[in-house]
């Protein structure tokens, strides 16, 4: 760990590096440096014809200075066959991080791998917190039991991290670890959630998203004291929404977050799991280039099914930038896990129930899907059964959100409308007649 | 030639012009010392000039009467040039197809799709048929895989590398009853090991990268393919200038193109999609803008056509527009299942 962590921070100073440190010769560096032009970047972010202008010296001296730099900051390389033999020697199952689905482990090589994005997205209630709830038990065990014996770091945005859940899960998943109490202790004591509520250094008026930025700075200095083996986003649209209201993240805090997230697992080569919201596709979005004519009927039809689909929220730029997506979603009544995007997976879909032990494939053998349809998001017949901790959770962020999100989702069927009232007597039973017996077993800790 | 269109500095430029030597005839016929003590500049640097000089020139070819200009090449010489670099093919027949025998070497080509299509596929599929030995079709070469998004997966390309060695080994049986003395020595991990990856963390890593692939690649002649996967992320993320943006994309295009002919090498550029309102509806284009859609010589888009992978040729100075299907499997890209060809005999 801490050679890797050598090593990015090296990188990172190869590209601010001081012109004046990289062993040019006296005089052409003393010229960098009086038309300041100091760092690596500077004098790379100028083509040679305007470096020539700017530092008045000839073509071929410009041409040496630049190939010069360019050898210093470019980065090393590796054959691929000793990048897998590196991995395979100090790596847990060679970068893997295995979730206990037996189907889902045999596509995705392993498990969840190392050092790469990997996306959940699905409707609201499919399943996605579960899946992460189980992960991070899974990455506290003990190797022996097949975990990753680490610590496991989870954001949690939407506040809806269950600590009930995670004992009756790990109760019911690993009897002989959970049933003895310091075990019990042990285990959840390495999972650390940061809740923004829970940053009790910053005022009510200052908006989440400068709060989380922080603390996922801070993040990085935790990951190298800590031994943590696995971060978990819940969920990554609220960490970006923060407080504005409508839809679209602004295309510069996505992109610095992106940036920061995917360098952190790359250098630290641990799983980042990240959940994702969805929105209704609306009527603009086609998905067509120019050249590919559409006849008129093909247009009505694709427009009556676009309005009933579902997509990702943060947009295309963010699909390009996760490597693994898996796709959670409710058709006919029935839940599926799809491996949407994967390097190295075919576009299989398995079917799903969310059971006391987490979460259960029905058949290991996934169901193929050609064509697009592998990133097509359903919510049909989804009825959705809460357990009392999950409820309990809920509730706080629920009438904002999730009411608003139901009627976007156009959802209102009958389903729709018997889950929503339910919630509603939850809502008012939970805040006006609850006791304080309900608040036990709370694990939010501070980051350090 | 005028003194203005020199690759000289600015201040020795505008010395020249203040001496009043406005072209290049004016001071070509003179000796260096005489043009230093013009200039009152150093005699090293007179010479500088003078060389600097003649060389632009030799390029121009304005010196009448020649009968070939110095730098240029007959189209016939091309022609034949061209027949003796095979193409690298992509496993897929129908591909090859549409590309005329495969990708092309000396070029520049840029590949795009929405994400999932099979952009990483189709490079790590590359980077393995580079290396297909030249008994059996191929060019024997290495590849140079530039990660710029940490999507190369290494289990991906021994799966695919090993599948390649089926089909070699397969094919080879078939056609080389009577030369038993050329087995097949290939393991997966030699053709892993041919595979030159570098990760890139930032857009200064990518520029620098690409200028000392130049002194890389001379140290390692057999470098048959570069793959840069994908050229479009560091670009994408908060760059607040798009004049820079656009200049750095320019140099960088105008780098590979040269670092392809000079070293006879294909480039393989991956590219994300955007979506662009153009004509008052939304359409799917690919990224970096117009002005990075002319630095690239070929230029291919991924898509889906009903539940089919597509690949459709949108710009190239030699090959028609055409849609070809391809999928991929296990193995790696291959024909389409839907249409069931003979498998082209290498």
């Amino acid at each position: 760990m801490w050679r890797e962590s050598k090593c990015e921070r090296e990188r990172e100073k190869m590209a601010n590096k001081q012109i004046s440190q990289m062993g040019l010769p006296k005089s052409i560096a003393n010229v960098f440096a009086a038309r300041n032009v100091f760092t690596a970047k500077d004098a790379l972010s100028l083509t040679e014809f305007e470096l020539m202008e700017l530092l008045d010296v000839g073509l071929a001296q410009v041409t040496s200075a630049v190939a010069h730099i360019s050898e210093i900051v470019c980065p090393p390389y590796q054959t691929a066959l000793s990048l897998m033999e590196l991995r395979v020697q100090n790596e847990h199952l060679a970068g893997h991080l295995p979730t206990h689905m037996k189907g889902l482990d045999e596509a995705l090589c392993g498990g969840i791998p190392f050092g790469v994005l990997t996306e959940l997205v699905g409707p609201a209630g499919i399943g996605k917190t579960q899946f992460c709830l189980k992960l991070s038990l899974l990455a506290s065990l003990p190797a022996i039991y097949g975990g990753l014996d680490g610590h496991v770091m989870y954001i949690d945005v939407e506040s809806k991290f269950s600590s009930r859940r995670l004992i009756e899960i790990g109760v019911k998943s690993f009897p002989e670890i959970f049933q003895r109490k310091e075990m019990a202790q042990e285990m959840a004591g390495r999972i650390h959630v940061l809740q923004p509520a829970s940053l009790s250094e910053f005022t009510e008026s200052e908006p989440s998203v400068i709060k989380i930025v922080t603390s996922l700075q801070q993040i990085k200095v935790s990951l190298l004291q800590n031994q943590v083996k696995l971060l978990v986003i819940d969920s990554m649209a609220a960490l970006v929404t923060g407080e504005f209201e409508h839809g679209a993240p602004r295309q510069n805090t996505l992109g610095w977050h992106v940036s920061f997230i995917k360098s952190l697992a790359e250098f630290s080569r641990i799983p980042v799991v990240v959940t994702n919201q969805v929105r209704s596709q609306s009527r603009d979005e086609t998905c067509h280039y120019f050249f590919q004519v559409q006849s008129w009927n093909e247009t009505i039809e694709d427009r009556t099914r676009h309005d009933s689909h579902l997509v990702a929220a943060l947009g295309i730029n963010w699909a390009h930038a996760v490597t693994i997506r898996l796709v959670l979603e409710a058709k006919s009544g029935q839940r599926f896990i799809k491996v949407a995007k994967s390097p190295i997976s075919p576009p299989l879909a398995f079917p799903f129930n969310i059971t006391s032990s987490g979460i259960l494939l029905l058949s290991d053998d996934g169901i193929e899907l050609t064509g697009p349809d592998i990133n097509a998001i359903h919510c049909q017949g989804l009825s959705l059964r809460f357990c009392w901790g999950n409820l309990q959770k809920n509730i706080k962020w629920m009438p904002k959100t999730t009411i608003g999100h139901y009627l976007k989702c156009g959802a209102l069927n009958a389903d729709g409308i018997h889950h929503l009232v339910f919630l509603l007597i939850a809502f008012w039973w939970n805040n006006f007649i609850r006791t304080d017996k309900l608040k036990s077993f709370n694990f939010t800790d501070h980051a350090m | 030639m005028e003194v203005g269109r020199l690759p000289i500095s600015a201040s020795q430029r505008s010395k020249l012009i203040a001496a009043g030597y406005t072209t290049l005839s004016s001071f070509s016929s003179l000796s260096p010392s005489h043009l230093a003590r013009d200039l009152k500049i150093s005699d090293n640097e007179a010479a500088e000039i003078m060389r600097v000089a003649s060389h632009s020139h030799r390029l121009d070819g304005s010196a009448g009467g020649c009968g070939t200009v110095n730098g240029a090449q007959t189209a016939w010489d091309m022609l034949h040039e061209e027949e003796m670099f095979p193409r690298i093919t992509t496993s897929c027949e129908d591909l090859d197809n549409i590309l005329g025998g495969g990708i092309n070497c000396k070029e520049v080509t840029e590949i795009g799709g929405v994400p999932g299509i099979g952009k990483t596929q189709l490079g790590i599929q590359l980077a393995i048929n580079v290396q297909i030995p030249v008994d059996y079709g191929g060019l024997g070469g290495k590849a140079i895989y530039i990660d710029t998004e940490g999507s190369f997966m290494v289990e991906r390309a021994l799966q695919i590398a090993e599948a390649c060695i089926e089909d070699m080994s397969e094919c080879g049986g078939l056609l080389r009853k009577d030369f038993q003395a050329c087995q097949l020595k290939m393991h997966p991990n030699n053709i892993l090991e041919n595979i030159f990856y570098f990760r890139v963390c930032s857009y200064t890593e990518q520029i620098a990268l690409i200028n000392y692939l130049d002194k890389f690649i001379s140290e390692h002649k057999d470098v048959k393919i570069v793959i840069v996967d994908s050229v479009t992320f560091h670009f994408r993320q908060d760059f607040d200038d798009m004049a820079l943006r656009t200049r750095l994309l320019s140099g960088m295009a105008l780098k590979l193109m040269k670092l392809a002919k000079d070293f006879s090498l294909a480039v393989v550029l991956l590219n994300q999609v955007t979506t662009k309102y153009i004509d008052g509806s939304f359409q799917l284009t690919l990224a970096l803008g117009d002005s990075w859609s002319h630095s690239c010589t070929n230029r291919v888009i991924l898509y889906w056509n009903g539940n089919e992978r597509y690949a459709y040729i949108d710009k190239s100075p030699s090959l028609r527009s055409a849609s070809a299907p391809y999928s991929v499997t296990s193995k790696g890209i291959r024909n389409s299942a839907s249409n069931c060809k003979r498998i082209k005999m290498m």
